[in-house]
């Protein structure tokens, strides 16, 4: 009975109904693959760090970067349209990113454009891109739009300026009666402003400068310095470095002590929050009091960032990357977030209405709600300063439990009580 | 800020540094200085030396030990570099040096490269019993033993090359090829067999220098190009192929250095090895032993 009627319908159907039938069908069947092929891609443009000091740092950033994407992209794109990311190593290399940004914008043509990490590498592109009038994402710099003052500017590292950065360092020694205070630096662009916001916070405080040091980037060796910070007894010593110089510091500071003065020890160290580094320093960085991003305690787990870690943790074991993904990679996801938010708002890549929409709003993302600020930062800072706790040796997992990396400061996020002296916290 | 204390410290690291210095510019002293090789490549084979041993250094191996186990092998690489380098320029003679640099250059940037690609971009350090551990000689002046271990190594490195080209058949024909060529194959040596076994030796040298960069501080892929200015400066000031000289214008300059960083600040301290370089051209331009 029923192939009986099969077949009546089909007599009634002439060919060319069936041909027209058919057409219609497959038409209306492949229209979202259809639309999502034919559209432009939304093209993102950057370099960042794949070889070079902070290539650490700038391989893992850019997997999280590739997640976002990843993710927008299995959704369907952004206004149909699919995300693609035109991607340059800068090597490190602050000399090279003008050039590059330049011919993302020319030869590349991208539509929207994310800053190098790194203060060093963004520093020389701000007059081009304020020049061309386009909307730049930060990508953890440091007070690079201080002097430029570009209105589209929007980073998306959780601190604002040197004050807001080192304020909660040095509340805590003085707090414990530190009068004095040392500085090592490293002779660069990111390192200088950062110690020089805390140095003026020190005068402001009345801690007396007993010992100041700037040291050429790539140092391999600071027993020498480490002495003499020890021979001028400071209470607090501040040190902004470099990765590389992070760990010769800690290796020195391990080996020679920077004497019984010193309550607090720390500050400015890039490097401390890289998995490898704090695998090979191990229980060396006991008692260091560092700024981070992020820290796996209670008082900063927001709504997404554990799955976006765990699914992070996966891919980056595949990609050799850091495997903890921490410091960097969230904030880069999170950029994107960002991005999608206001792409989505205003209907358009126009870098003026996304700039508007960016600099207005609240954003929600995995590393918290974001609202901007002075200057394109952060309308309130969230430097997170930490000390390492009961650290032990050759063992990457242990920092993914909470209490190895005590939250001191802010106040709100605060996990845990400073630890010192530091000679004694160290042990 | 002057104290004797300062002083006697600056003095003793500058002494520890400045023999690292020589160790790891004594390979090039022999390659540069003795044989008249371009070998701008020599930090990078240092710092391949570094690799290598962290590489060992996972497998259980002390650092030393992997700069010792490796010897031999990179005295083969450095034969093969040699036989390269003599077939491709030298055994043609004229512009040898500056087509030699330019091959010395690419070689230098294909194992940064061949280095990125094998470990990554991710500084490595290596772990020993005599690193992150100190000897104290007062109570005010504590030395790390990794320090020491690079003087001691350097101090053995100088005195086995210096007896080695002073006593050996091998050695002087090595100073032989250095001062003559043509004299040493009327001779009946055949120089170009000379010079590639030197070559193998200075590239030997270089792993266990290399071993101890590694145990000294972190390295990365591009560590290499920091050490360029230096190693050249250390076998200029000390005259082209003395070892003897290696070592103390090694110490010289780790001496200078660190006093000009105790006391006059860190920034100036990479300003010293071209500023001795500069008074040591204009003063003695044959360096401290050179003749």
């Amino acid at each position: 009975m029923k192939e009986t009627n099969i077949k009546q319908n089909a007599k009634n159907m002439t060919r060319r109904k069936f041909v027209a039938a058919a057409t219609a069908v497959t038409a209306v069947s492949a229209l979202p693959t259809a639309v999502f092929a034919q559209a432009a891609p939304i093209k993102i443009g950057l370099s960042i760090a794949q070889t070079g000091p902070l290539a650490g740092g700038g391989k893992a950033a850019l997997l999280g970067l590739q997640m976002w994407r990843d993710d927008v992209n299995a959704k369907g794109g952004l206004l149909g349209r699919k995300i693609e990311m035109v991607v340059y190593d800068d090597q490190t290399n602050p000399s090279l990113t003008p050039g590059i940004y330049t011919k993302l914008l020319d030869v590349d043509k991208v539509d929207l454009l994310i800053a190098p990490y790194g203060t060093n590498p963004t520093a020389p592109i701000m007059p081009l891109v304020k020049q061309r009038g386009k909307l730049l994402m930060g990508n953890f710099s440091f007070e690079v739009n201080e002097r430029i003052q570009h209105d589209m500017w929007f980073n998306n590292a959780p601190w604002t300026d040197a004050v807001a950065w080192s304020s909660g360092f040095m509340d805590m020694g003085i707090k414990r009666g530190a009068k004095t205070i040392a500085f090592l630096a490293a002779d660069a662009e990111f390192s200088g402003a950062l110690a020089g916001g805390a140095r003026s916070l020190a005068t402001h405080n009345g801690l007396k400068i007993v010992y100041d040091q700037k040291y050429p980037p790539n140092t391999s060796d600071f027993s020498s310095m480490i002495r003499s910070v020890k021979a001028a007894k400071p209470d607090i010593v501040f040190v902004a470095s470099y990765p590389g110089e992070s760990v010769a510091i800690v290796r020195a500071v391990n080996e020679i002590g920077v004497g019984e003065s010193v309550k607090l020890f720390g500050g400015g160290m890039v490097g401390l929050q890289f998995a490898p580094i704090m695998e090979s320093l191990g229980s060396q960085l006991n008692g260091i009091v560092n700024y981070t991003s992020y820290a796996p305690e209670k008082t900063v787990d927001y709504p997404g960032l554990k799955d976006f870690l765990s699914r992070y943790a996966v891919k980056a074991k595949a990609e050799k990357v850091d495997p903890l993904g921490f410091y960097l990679p969230p904030f880069n996801y999170a950029l994107g977030q960002m991005l999608e938010q206001a792409i989505t708002a205003t209907k358009g890549v126009d870098d003026k209405a996304l700039a508007k929409y960016i600099r207005e709003n609240e954003h929600k993302t995995i590393v918290g709600p974001i609202k901007y600020g002075r200057n394109g930062e952060w309308a309130s800072a969230r430097v997170l300063m930490v000390q390492f706790t009961g650290v032990k040796d050759k063992d990457v997992e242990q920092f993914r439990q909470s209490g190895k990396q005590v939250i001191l400061s802010p106040e709100k996020f605060k996990t845990g009580e400073l630890r010192f002296p530091f000679e004694k916290a160290r042990k | 800020m002057f104290t004797w204390d300062l002083l006697i410290g600056a003095l003793v690291f500058g002494l520890l540094v400045g023999c690292f210095y020589a160790a790891v510019s004594i390979g090039l002293s022999l390659s540069f200085g003795l044989l008249d090789v371009p070998h701008i490549a020599h930090p990078s084979f240092l710092v391949a030396g570094a690799y290598a041993t962290w590489w060992l250094g996972t497998l259980g191996l002390d650092p030393i030990l992997a700069g010792l186990v490796l010897a031999p092998l990179f005295f083969g690489l450095g034969v093969v570099m040699y036989r390269l380098y003599y077939a491709m320029f030298e055994r043609h003679g004229s512009d040898t040096g500056l087509r030699g640099l330019a091959f010395f250059f690419g070689v230098a940037f294909i194992i940064e490269v061949a280095l990125i690609l094998a470990f990554g971009v991710d500084q490595r350090l290596v772990e020993a019993v005599y690193i992150g551990k100190s000897i104290d000689l007062t109570d005010d002046l504590r030395i790390p033993l990794r320090l020491i271990v690079a003087f001691v190594v350097a101090l053995l490195l100088t005195i086995g090359l210096t007896l080695y080209l002073g006593k050996t058949y091998m050695g002087r024909a090595i100073k032989a090829v250095a001062q003559d060529q043509i004299a040493l194959s009327l001779m009946g040596a055949d120089p170009v067999k000379v010079k590639q076994w030197a070559f193998g030796i200075a590239t030997a040298v270089t792993a266990i220098a290399g071993s101890l960069l590694i145990i000294i501080g972190p390295v990365d892929p591009q560590l290499g190009r920091i050490y360029i200015g230096r190693t050249f400066c250390v076998v200029v000031l000390a005259g082209l192929g003395s070892m003897s000289g290696t070592l103390v214008a090694g110490i010289l300059l780790g001496v200078v250095e660190t006093i000009v960083l105790t006391f006059f600040g860190a920034s100036w301290a990479p300003a010293v090895a071209f500023g001795l370089l500069l008074v040591m051209l204009g003063v003695r331009p044959q360096g401290l032993f050179g003749r």
